[in-house]
């Protein structure tokens, strides 16, 4: 305890500095410009302002890096909640009650929620890293490719969950999403699947090409349909920040939403993107009326953006205390270490103890100033609400269009988000959800990464799976997994799930 | 900041000069293309060399990430460019002498279809295996793989990578070609699980793996190059450890479209060799673990000859390596 004040008040003292304080400054500002701009994301700012860092200290450097990284997780919820397009993967659930929020002229109070409740997971996954980063980072380590193919297993069978309709839609938009998931280059052999010889398909389908096609571009098309619509928005924008009430509802399920999401950002393989969809679940489930979800449900914010916040910030635990990415913007930030001469690694902690401990402080400071800078720009976001149709949707596929080229600068993928765009008009049109798409897509490649790993390792014994001797905690995940399912199909119950599931 | 604003108002008024001219190589900033994702080894050796590069040359070298198939893709794009020098690449041993043996349809030809500038930097590769494998030298892994072909477990980081190449050739010179190879997606994700023991071994970067080594997370029974290095003084090189056949390093180069301007290829060779001259550029790369190249592979030619000794080395057993 007293080894963890002393670390910290060394980590607030490089923390506070006036030029770290800018730095972080600037990080966060930046991070949620990009967050709120559809298509741009983290990780192609951080590459693109990776060479600025080169004049910097390193933990300067780093400071601000990740403020961008968990910057863009507040901004993004904003894009989600106004103009119901994800901007990441872990966004993806917001756009479900966050943006029925809006229409109903509460898009102040989802707004306020996201900040406040990824404020209160901020802190708490800061105080987590300062106080137990070193042994999570052993949880880490248990979880191989068959534990992560369990969990990956749990984490569709949540997805059925996140259907507004029919089951049966469901679950053929999850099965959509796999069948995307596996287009590109096969890992194992080389060989090229569902590529049709176009080349820039051979590394599969990019996560933002996706979901600015059948969520940022179809939504476009589908409000020039009914321009009217918007006209409910605009009328009443109603209060800006959450009262009482709201807080009081949205309490319990921060709470929730900061514990499953800590706990899985923690994983490797980027198990942050899993955190939201889990905190949904869970609060869809225990809810006392479910039907509510989907519908603006205050619970379905406040619950996955606390879960995004916590794992973005515990994603952090892997690299710093292990010196290994969990995920594609953590590679970068090694990236950013490496080229000033600081590799990361296990001893990072004790041979860099500054640049450790300053990170986890300005972490912190960080997320106070993003609730600074968030809650009093809330009423300006509302306001872009108003802004007329001809201007809004050519500026929207602008900054998809940007966004999209930015990830790999090839001109074709904005081709396909276009294409996409099409496909999820006609979704929307026949009454699909693309959700559940989204998850089976993001699931799928990490699925079948590794449930290979993991037979290749068995030797092609599926027992590895339920190995309760070697693997408990693979078989303890699938029994969660076929629990979740028998809950949603026994016939005993099925009455309680058409209250879930059906409008 | 600063830097940056300095940077682009010193690339202003030399793009200004250079227009008054009309004339001379560059007259406006060069593309580079990455073709990895950002913040990897081979971009982070791009951007350090080519910030130097830059101020020698009196024109921004503009880097360009262009990832996908191995690194191919991007390859691709720059080599079938205008061959104006105003795009360039920065390749490595496995887009220049791996791909085409790994990858059949390859749309550039390494050895003759290009126009080399450089070798940037070697990068040596290690052997490295979980904290817990019984082998406790670079003798006894060799017995031990070969007597245990079928129950060893080796990770990479997907076909075509650095890992996936090197291992393959080490597999191949120990005559186990079949080993249970298991891909990752990238080379973080292929270390995390050897440190948690559930893969047995795997060849890399000494950038990537040697502060797990220090810090006996996982350990290293030999360096495949000529010498030890000054990151891991105690690890001996393949040759004293007994198995001198296994020589191989991950390099990093420049090359461009074939049929650039003669007056482009001496200016960029020239900036080059300034950049790895460079008391602060050397030291950074030298931190990295990176081996400086010698004076003949900093040419055009020397950089050839190189491609097509490790293309030539590595062809066999790429060839005969399970895939597609």
């Amino acid at each position: 305890m007293m080894e963890t004040i002393s670390h910290l008040s060394l980590g607030f003292g490089v923390a506070l500095t006036l030029k770290n304080i800018a730095l972080c400054f600037a990080g966060c500002l930046v991070g949620t410009l990009i967050g709120v701009l559809p298509g741009v994301g983290p990780i192609a700012t951080i590459s693109i302002l990776l060479p600025i860092t080169f004049g910097l200290d390193p933990t300067g450097a780093l400071i601000m890096l990740a403020g961008i990284y968990y910057g863009a997780q507040y901004g993004g919820s904003t894009t989600a909640i106004l103009v119901n397009i994800p901007g990441e993967a872990t966004s993806v659930v917001t756009t479900l009650d966050g943006h029925q929020m809006a229409k109903q002229g509460r898009a102040g109070i989802a707004l306020g929620i996201a900040a406040i409740g990824s404020f209160f997971a901020g802190c708490v996954a800061t105080l987590i890293i300062a106080a137990l980063g070193a042994p999570l980072t052993k949880m880490a380590l248990l979880f191989g490719p068959a534990e992560y193919f369990s969990l990956m297993v749990m984490g569709l069978c949540f997805a059925v969950v996140l259907a507004r309709g029919s089951i049966l839609k469901a679950f053929c938009m999850i099965m959509l999403g796999l069948l995307f998931s596996t287009v590109g280059t096969d890992l194992e052999t080389g060989q090229e699947r569902l590529t049709f010889g176009v080349a820039s398909l051979s590394d599969g389908i990019d996560f933002s090409v996706l979901a600015m096609g059948v969520f940022g571009f179809a939504e476009v098309l589908r409000n020039l349909e009914n321009p009217e619509a918007r006209d409910v928005v605009k009328a009443k924008i109603g209060r800006l920040l959450p009262g009482w009430e709201d807080i009081k509802q949205a309490a319990a399920p921060v709470l929730r939403g900061t514990f499953v999401g800590g706990i899985l950002g923690i994983l490797p393989g980027n198990g942050a993107v899993l955190g939201p969809f889990a905190s949904y679940t869970m609060e869809k489930k225990i809810a006392r009326d479910p039907s509510r979800f989907g519908k603006g449900a205050i619970e379905g914010v406040a619950g996955p953006e606390s879960a995004n916040n916590a794992g973005a910030q515990t994603a952090f635990i892997p690299l710093l205390t292990l010196g290994i990415p969990p995920n594609a913007v953590m590679a970068l930030m090694v990236g950013a270490m490496t080229i000033h001469g600081i590799i990361p690694g296990p001893q990072v902690m004790t041979r860099n103890p500054e640049l450790f401990w300053g990170m986890v402080a300005s972490m912190w400071i960080g997320n106070l100033m993003l609730l600074v800078i968030n809650l009093p720009l809330v009423g300006m976001w509302v306001k872009l609400l108003q802004v007329p149709y001809r201007l809004m949707f050519p500026a929207i596929l602008i900054f998809c269009c940007i966004g999209i080229y930015s990830v790999n600068n090839q001109p074709l993928d904005v081709a396909f988000t276009a294409l996409f765009g099409l496909f999820g008009y006609l979704l929307i049109k026949l009454g699909f959800e693309p959700a559940p798409m989204l998850l089976g897509f993001v699931l799928g490649k990490l699925m079948e990464e590794k449930l290979r790993q993991a037979l290749i390792i068995s030797r092609g014994s599926f027992y590895t799976f339920i190995d309760y001797q070697e693997r408990p905690i693979s078989l303890a995940l699938l029994i969660v997994a076929v629990l979740v399912l028998a809950i949603a199909l026994l016939p005993a119950i099925s009455k309680k799930r058409e209250e879930v599931f059906t409008e | 900041m600063k830097k940056l604003v300095l940077g682009l108002a010193a690339a202003t008024a030399l793009a200004f000069a250079g227009g008054a001219q009309a004339q001379g190589y560059p007259t406006k900033p060069i593309t580079m293309i990455v073709p990895f994702a950002a913040g990897g080894p081979t971009d982070i050796i791009a951007r350090i060399v080519a910030d130097n590069m830059s101020k020698t040359l009196g024109q921004q070298i503009v880097i360009e990430n262009v990832a996908g198939a191995g690194g191919t893709t991007g390859i691709t794009r720059a080599v079938t460019a205008a061959p104006d020098g105003y795009t360039i690449a920065m390749g490595h041993l496995g887009t220049f002498s791996a791909a085409p043996a790994t990858y059949p349809g390859l749309k550039y030809d390494p050895i003759n279809g290009m126009q080399t500038i450089g070798l940037a930097g070697g990068t040596p590769i290690l052997i490295v295996a979980r904290k817990s494998f019984e082998p406790k030298d670079l003798k006894e892994f060799v017995a031990y793989v070969k007597a245990n072909t079928d129950k060893v477990n080796e990770a990479h980081a997907g076909l075509g990578s650095v890992s996936w190449t090197t291992c393959t050739l080490l597999k191949g010179i120990l005559g186990t070609p079949k080993i249970n190879a298991v891909a990752y997606r990238g080379t973080g994700p292929a270390l995390n699980d050897l440190v948690s023991g559930q893969v047995d071994f795997m060849c890399d970067q000494i950038v990537s793996v040697a502060e797990q080594v220090r810090a006996n997370t996982i350990k290293a029974y030999a360096i495949a190059s000529a010498q030890r290095s000054p990151a891991l003084p105690d690890v001996p090189t393949t040759k004293e450890a007994g198995l001198p056949d296994y020589q191989i390093e991950a390099w990093n180069g420049i090359a461009g479209p074939k049929g650039m301007p003669k007056e482009a290829v001496d200016k960029l060779v020239d900036a080059l060799n300034k950049a790895l001259n460079d008391e602060g550029t050397k030291k950074r790369l030298l931190d990295l673990g990176t081996v400086l190249p010698t004076a003949e592979e900093r040419t055009p030619a020397g950089f050839a000859a190189l491609i097509k000794r490790d293309a030539d080395k590595l062809t066999p057993a790429l060839s005969a390596a399970p895939k597609q």
